[in-house]
């Protein structure tokens, strides 16, 4: 422990005298309230340092301690269904209506653990030692990363706090190791793998926009930019509820606390699909509410990528919600000012870009030091000012997402959700997970995929040209792209968060809704052909049937498909015959 | 609170805000000062910098008049604070909350910290309560509830106003038991009329003994401007959760506020951001509206009605950007509507009410509700691009389709948003349905069979 005076204090910042050594990064404890800082600058005799805290009341003459190490947060089971600050303090259990600065012991969490290892075992870092409980405080003890040799003791099934030792590791030069449930990691720096995969599967959101045209990987990135008003924070929480990740971390970075009160108020009555459990039993939440200090909304993006690493190191697929990673590189931002940086692309520091490489880099599909797979994908919301995506921080994330999946303002204001823009976005995804999709029904989801992008695409320009000339004088083919691109828009891409039938959308009926949509886009084409009227082919009852099919028919009667698809067969052979009888 | 701790003869330096002392007692970052100068005015500040030897003060109201030999400082030994106290309601306040009526200083039962504390995420209640406006485009179209924060973006010249008043006169919950209300009226930067022209609305309508008011005049210095609303949200942080009121707070004009926020960051020299505002106004600007919002286990909640007027009706600009980043949505009053005399002139696309989903629908207000709104959100939408069609090449190009597009957007504008009088939900979903009949039914996609047979083919019959 060394020791500190402080000299100079100003809004988060501090200058101190010190006495012992203290390095760049070493995370700080401030006065009487224990506030968390970090030493950003060493000089001889001194350091510089921010606070993460609010400030008030603070003194020169206060001391500052330091354990010299770097932040850290301490990671242990139990972490699953609550919610932290950006530090990963218990917000739940902080006394009071409001939140209180300073470090507090936390306290401890019972857990029932079995042991696997036994008394000589040599264990290498990430090998399982043992087992803990059941729900959601249910994980496992593995070697942490770094540390590793002989078992020397080892604790029998029974009941213990996360903070007793479990186990004693002797390593090679006789050193002794005591591990307890949990274990401290500083948020900056990866944790270790064995190998990083290539991406093979998707992760299964139950957005049709998403899945079907625009699809992310296990392991992969993706970002999800959009002006105010445009359901980026809706969308992100659709993702939360209904993507099929073993574990969520919902990062709230800078956004509103009645955000957070929706995810805390929501995700325990609503049961995740798969397992049958809340869906808060699978959610860590980190939430640093745009009131709350800067500093520690910087650091809160970390520890939310350090708590989907850990969880990933114990073999699961987690997914990272940041909403929003504006807000973040605003605190960069804050920061640098105030430390007299020289500013980069409006204000922003030059590194922002590094930064944010460094941190969607930690998103992977990985082997794990134990030998399991485990993922970490990583979904980034942009709030680029006046919704301009050519901004600094939309144009940085840009180069390191797989997927850029554009909110579109003209959408929102239709309430045309979710408002993704299919021109604007993309996905590099899409090969790699081709063949899962063939594995799950859909042999032809490429071709599927891109015809309904074409089908959008001429919608676009057609829109353009029938500004001009008026949509009647188009030719009837036209007319009928128009027609069936909206069908498209309606009825595949629309779905609504908050509708109990259609908020979440498996594979199986995108499938299925995709084919019988395609059906009618290639039988009114023939239909045409055959020279039946355009506006007969618009006046066809199963066209509002269709419009209305993600919502009517629900996940368990996707059979259903097979009716609407036979119905819509036999209107058009109807039409058809008609027409030729009439000639 | 420590004694009045008193500095003679230890300023050194004025310049611009900023009052430099030497440093001969112990104070602590942020903590509250009185500056007394030669001509007795006691000017608040508080601790900005401090090291061992010196400190810097940052003077909350105006410097002039103040000098170095004959300045005193007075520390309070704590952060800026308020003494609030039963019987606020029916008083008029300054800036700096004192008493502007000529009436007695309330009692002080409790001393709170103006700049609030930040209310625990997970001690937050969702706000679901539906507030009924009597405003169709607001009640139908993007729902207050209870604990929001909803702006009104505005321009100079449009009724906000008239709007903000007559909701503070009206807003009602659907149920009887609707518990205390209170209103938190504060003027920032704003004219003598525009306070005495709210002042005599809530007076004719009686509210007035439910009203708090704060002023802060156009003439008043910058400082003291970002004071105003949070002595104001302070009171009415007291007002919901001490004394258990429902506290609706209408703030006008954020303009000025984050004006004054420009002024203050360019005079203690800091890096400007876009359009010369500071960078942190994001952080300062949410430090207000999150003070909005309903708490487990307390009976009152505190609503935010900010006003805003956009700066060359430009919503791009960094206020009303940054504001509808923090807040639930925004209200836009748009100026072709005002042209065309529709009242209240709300353009109901680019407005939003992020929590309209909570507090509508089955339970809340008529099941029927959300759908009926999307389904009206989705037809105006079409029928603005389909005007924009036909302002290129006339309606003769139109198909019969978009004509009826055309005649439901007029319908929309004129008899749906436009209103004389203040509607109940009922009639706001009745108008609603009304001019749905001007569509076919097969562009109805966002209703179901079932409410276009009970609802929508009735008004078509009757047309």
């Amino acid at each position: 422990m060394t020791e500190a005076t402080v000299s100079w204090l100003s809004g988060p910042v501090l200058r101190a005298h010190t006495t012992g050594r203290f390095h760049v990064s070493d995370a700080i404890l401030v006065g009487d309230n224990r506030l968390l800082g970090e030493v950003i600058r060493v000089e001889t005799g001194g350091i510089v340092a921010q606070v993460y805290e609010d400030t008030t009341g603070l003194r020169p003459g206060d001391h500052v301690t330091s354990s010299s190490e770097p932040l850290s947060i301490r990671l242990r089971p139990g972490l699953l269904g609550n919610i932290f600050d950006g530090l990963l303090r218990p917000l739940a259990a902080m006394p009071g209506d409001t939140v209180q600065p300073g470090m507090r012991e936390t306290v401890p969490v019972s857990l029932r653990y079995r042991p696997v290892a036994k008394q000589g075992d040599h264990m290498h870092p990430g090998q399982l030692i043992g087992e803990f409980g059941s729900g959601v405080v249910a994980g496992k003890h593995l070697v942490p990363p770094g540390v590793g040799g002989e078992i020397v003791s080892i604790a029998g099934e029974g009941d213990y706090e996360d903070d007793q030792v479990l186990c004693v590791l002797r390593a090679d030069n006789g050193i002794e190791t005591q591990l307890d449930g949990g274990h401290d990691w500083p948020i900056r720096r990866p944790r270790p793998v064995a190998r990083r995969m290539r991406p093979r599967e998707p992760l299964v959101t139950g957005q049709r926009i998403m899945d079907t045209l625009f699809p992310v990987a296990r392991g992969g990135r993706a970002a999800l930019p959009g002006g105010f008003g445009t359901g980026k924070t809706i969308l992100q929480e659709s993702l939360a509820k209904w993507c099929d990740a073993d574990v969520i971390v919902y990062v709230g970075c800078g956004e509103r606390g009645n955000e957070m009160a929706e995810v805390l108020n929501e995700f325990p009555t609503l049961e995740d699909p798969r397992s049958g459990k809340p869906l808060l039993d699978r959610t860590v939440i980190i939430a640093n509410t745009s009131n709350m200090p800067v500093a520690a909304r910087e650091a809160s993006i970390y520890t939310g990528i350090t708590v989907a690493e850990y969880f990933r190191d114990q073999g699961l697929h987690v997914a990272l919600m940041a909403d929003s990673t504006t807000r973040w590189a605003e605190a960069l931002r804050e920061i640098s000012g105030r430390l007299g940086e020289l500013p980069g692309e409006q204000g922003f520091p030059a590194y922002l870009s590094s930064r944010l490489a460094e941190f969607y880099e930690r998103a992977a599909h990985v082997e794990t030091l134990q030998g399991d797979e485990g993922s970490v994908t990583i979904i980034g919301a942009v709030s680029p000012p006046a919704g301009d995506f050519s901004e600094p921080v939309t144009s940085q994330t840009k180069r390191y997402v797989r997927c850029f999946w554009a909110l579109d303002r003209d959408r929102a204001q239709a309430r045309f959700f979710p408002a993704i823009h299919p021109l604007n976005s993309y996905s590099e995804d899409v090969a790699a997970l081709a063949r899962w999709w063939q594995a799950r029904g859909n042999p032809d989801w490429m071709d599927h995929r891109r015809q309904i992008l074409t089908l959008l695409e001429q919608r676009a320009r057609l829109e353009r040209m029938a500004r001009i000339v008026g949509k009647d004088a188009l030719p009837p083919r036209q007319q009928l792209t128009l027609l069936s691109a909206d069908l498209v828009n309606e009825a595949l891409l629309r779905q609504s968060a908050f509708s109990s039938v259609d908020r979440y959308c498996s594979p199986e009926r995108q499938t299925a809704l995709m084919q019988v949509i395609l059906r009618f886009v290639d039988r009114a084409a023939q239909a045409l052909e055959h020279d039946v009227d355009l506006e007969r082919i618009a006046a066809m009852p199963v066209l509002r049937r269709l419009q209305r099919a993600s919502e009517e028919v629900p996940e368990e009667k996707v059979a259903q498909f097979r009716l609407l698809m036979a119905r819509l067969d036999e209107e058009f052979d109807q039409l058809e015959r008609r027409e030729s009888h009439a000639r | 609170m420590r004694a009045d701790l008193r500095i003679v003869n230890a300023a050194q330096r004025v310049e611009g805000p900023l009052l430099f002392l030497k440093r001969s007692v112990d104070v602590g970052l942020n903590e509250a000062l009185h500056v007394i100068g030669p001509d007795g005015i006691k000017r608040l500040g508080r601790v900005a910098t401090l090291d061992e030897e010196s400190l810097i003060v940052e003077v909350l109201e105006n410097t002039a008049g103040l000098g170095v030999a004959d300045t005193v400082v007075s520390m309070l030994g704590e952060p800026v604070c308020f003494n609030v106290g039963p019987n606020m309601l029916g008083r008029v306040f300054d800036s700096v909350g004192q008493p502007l009526d000529g009436d007695t200083p309330i009692p002080a039962m409790r001393r709170m910290r103006i700049d609030g504390m930040t209310i625990n995420p997970a001690r937050r209640a969702l706000p679901r309560d539906f507030i009924e406006t009597g405003v169709t485009a607001i009640d139908l179209m993007n729902s207050l509830v209870r604990g929001q924060k909803l702006p009104l973006f505005s321009g100079g010249g449009l009724p906000h106003d008239r709007l903000a008043t007559a909701i503070a006169q009206r807003a009602r919950l659907r149920d009887s038991d609707s518990g205390e209300f209170a209103v938190v009226f504060v003027g920032i930067g704003v004219s003598h009329d525009v306070a005495e022209g709210f002042r005599a609305a809530m007076e004719s309508s009686g509210a007035l003994g439910h009203t708090t008011m704060f002023l802060n005049r156009a003439d008043e210095s910058s400082s003291q401007r970002l004071l105003t609303p949070r002595y104001a949200l302070t009171a009415a942080e007291y007002l919901a959760f001490v004394e258990g009121r429902h506290v609706l707070v209408i703030m006008t004009d954020m303009t000025n506020y984050c004006e004054a926020l420009r002024e203050v960051s360019a005079s203690h020299g800091e890096i400007p951001g876009r359009k010369g505002f500071p960078g942190y106004m994001y952080s300062d600007l949410a430090s207000l509206f999150e003070r909005a919002g309903c708490l487990h286990g307390y009976d009152g909640t505190l609503t935010q009605l900010p006003i805003l007027t956009l700066p060359g009706d430009d919503i791009g600009h960094p206020i009303p950007d940054l504001t509808g980043y923090i807040t639930e949505g925004q209200i836009v009053l748009d100026r072709d509507l005002d042209r065309r005399a529709v009242y209240p002139p709300i353009n109901v696309l680019p407005s939003l009410s992020r929590l309209m989903d909570y507090g509508t629908g089955e339970g809340f207000t008529d099941a029927d509700h959300p759908a009926l709104a999307s389904q009206l959100f989705a037809a105006y939408a079409n029928a603005r691009r389909v005007r924009v069609l036909a302002s290129v090449m006339g309606q003769e190009g139109l198909s019969d389709n978009d004509r009826d597009y055309l005649a439901f957007g007029d319908a929309f504008e004129e008899r749906l948003i436009s209103q004389a009088m203040a509607r109940t939900l009922e009639e706001s979903m009745a108008a609603g349905w009304q001019i749905l009949g001007l569509l076919a039914e097969s562009e109805l996609t966002r209703l179901s069979n079932e409410q276009i047979i009970r609802y929508v083919r009735p008004e078509k019959a009757r047309a």
